[in-house]
């Protein structure tokens, strides 16, 4: 189990009709790789964000599958086009089976 | 290696005036947010004497990239402690049942001229105490709370904390009065060789600054920034935990994170920056 799991994301509040928009996002995260050992010698078991997606509108705009050498707290930045007004969904995985999620609104300017 | 502040310039700039300097790195402004404008260089304090012209914040000396880090909350992960302390900050802890909150308020204001004053004499306690110290005694006097560890975890985000709030107020702490013989004490630790290198903090950190000792490029060795997100360890690291790396750097027994040395050497180190801005949490490799 990851503790004191938080997403973050930054989407700007108004874009034009057809703009290209950038998304930020991070989730603070231990990133536990399974491939260390504590100090009595004891693996330490795996405890990643294994995949990421963004979605507007119910259609997808990015999807990231994780793996065990990204550093801790991974962060994305990424392009967005803008259509129309609506909302952005973001989602993380956990290994454990829990799943963060975040969304923001972004109007028409 | 193109960065200004590697010797080559800094000797251009002495042979031939300020403007070359200025010209060569001329990016090299910090501001965070795009609106909170941090010194990271400024003229020597009087008591180096002449010891160094400049002093500049460790930013200056770190990668485009790791500089871009620090130029907006969103991107700097210190930012992610500074936000547990903040929780931490309004919880209540310990026998009395009181948080932070309940006698400072809200930090943005009560905490804002904290940091740059710190190492700072304490009368009452008739001691020094490093900002770590006095949350400390916080916690231990007023709230009944369990002493933090000193440079580890929740002491570190809730230092990161005050520091943020504190961020672009200039670094001034008091070097006379009850704490001179302390300050001088630190003042000899920070030219005293030890270890098997047989180096003192300032034949890096004063006489080869600019320069690189192997693939690391020297800094200064400010602490405006601290505590300091560091890339290569994923978390904040403490100015006393940072002296520790340093002198085992030197191969030496090194003094603990807490210990008189290292306070001593703490307030002189910071003194040694008066005029930078305070720039924690800082982004560092």
């Amino acid at each position: 189990m990851a503790d004191n799991v938080t997403p973050r994301v930054r989407v700007p509040r108004s874009a034009a009709a057809g703009e290209t928009i950038t998304i930020k996002s991070m989730i603070s995260h231990p990133m536990e790789s399974g491939q260390r050992k504590d100090s009595d010698g004891n693996p330490i078991p795996r405890s990643i964000i294994n995949r990421f997606t963004c979605a507007f509108n119910g259609q997808s705009v990015i999807e990231v599958a994780l793996e065990p050498a990204i550093s801790t707290n991974p962060f994305f930045e990424f392009e967005a086009v803008v259509p129309e007004a609506g909302t952005f969904e973001f989602t993380w995985y956990d290994d454990d089976g829990s799943v963060y999620t975040e969304s923001k609104d972004i109007a028409l300017a | 290696m193109t960065k200004a502040l590697l010797k080559g310039a800094i000797y251009a700039a002495a042979l031939g005036g300020f403007a070359q300097f200025a010209a060569a790195d001329e990016d090299a402004s910090l501001v965070i947010n795009g609106e909170l404008e941090i010194v990271t260089e400024a003229p020597a304090p009087a008591h180096l004497d002449g010891a160094l012209r400049t002093i500049y914040s460790g930013w200056v000396f770190r990668s485009d990239e790791t500089q871009t880090m620090q130029m907006d909350d969103f991107d700097n992960p210190g930012m992610i402690f500074v936000e547990e302390a903040m929780v931490a900050w309004n919880t209540p802890q310990g026998t009395e049942g009181k948080s932070c909150a309940d006698c400072h308020g809200d930090a943005e204001d009560s905490m804002r001229e904290v940091r740059a004053v710190y190492p700072k004499w304490n009368d009452d306690a008739g001691e020094l105490r490093t900002l770590q110290m006095q949350i400390n005694a916080c916690r231990t006097e007023q709230m009944g709370a369990d002493a933090l560890k000193t440079d580890a975890g929740a002491m570190l985000s809730m230092e990161a904390y005050i520091s943020a709030v504190g961020r672009g107020t200039i670094v001034n702490v008091a070097i006379d009065g009850p704490v001179q013989e302390i300050w001088e004490q630190g003042r000899d630790l920070y030219y005293e060789r030890t270890g098997q290198l047989d180096l003192s903090c300032a034949n890096c950190h004063e006489q080869n600054y600019g320069n690189l000792i192997r693939a690391d490029h020297l800094s200064q060795g400010q602490i405006n920034g601290f505590p300091t997100y560091r890339l290569k360890n994923a978390k904040l690291n403490g100015v006393q935990g940072r002296f520790k790396g340093c002198v085992r750097d030197t191969m030496a027994e090194t003094y603990s994170p807490g210990s008189p040395e290292f306070v001593a050497l703490e307030l002189y180190v910071a003194s040694r920056g008066n005029g930078l801005s305070v720039e924690g949490p800082s982004v560092r490799n």
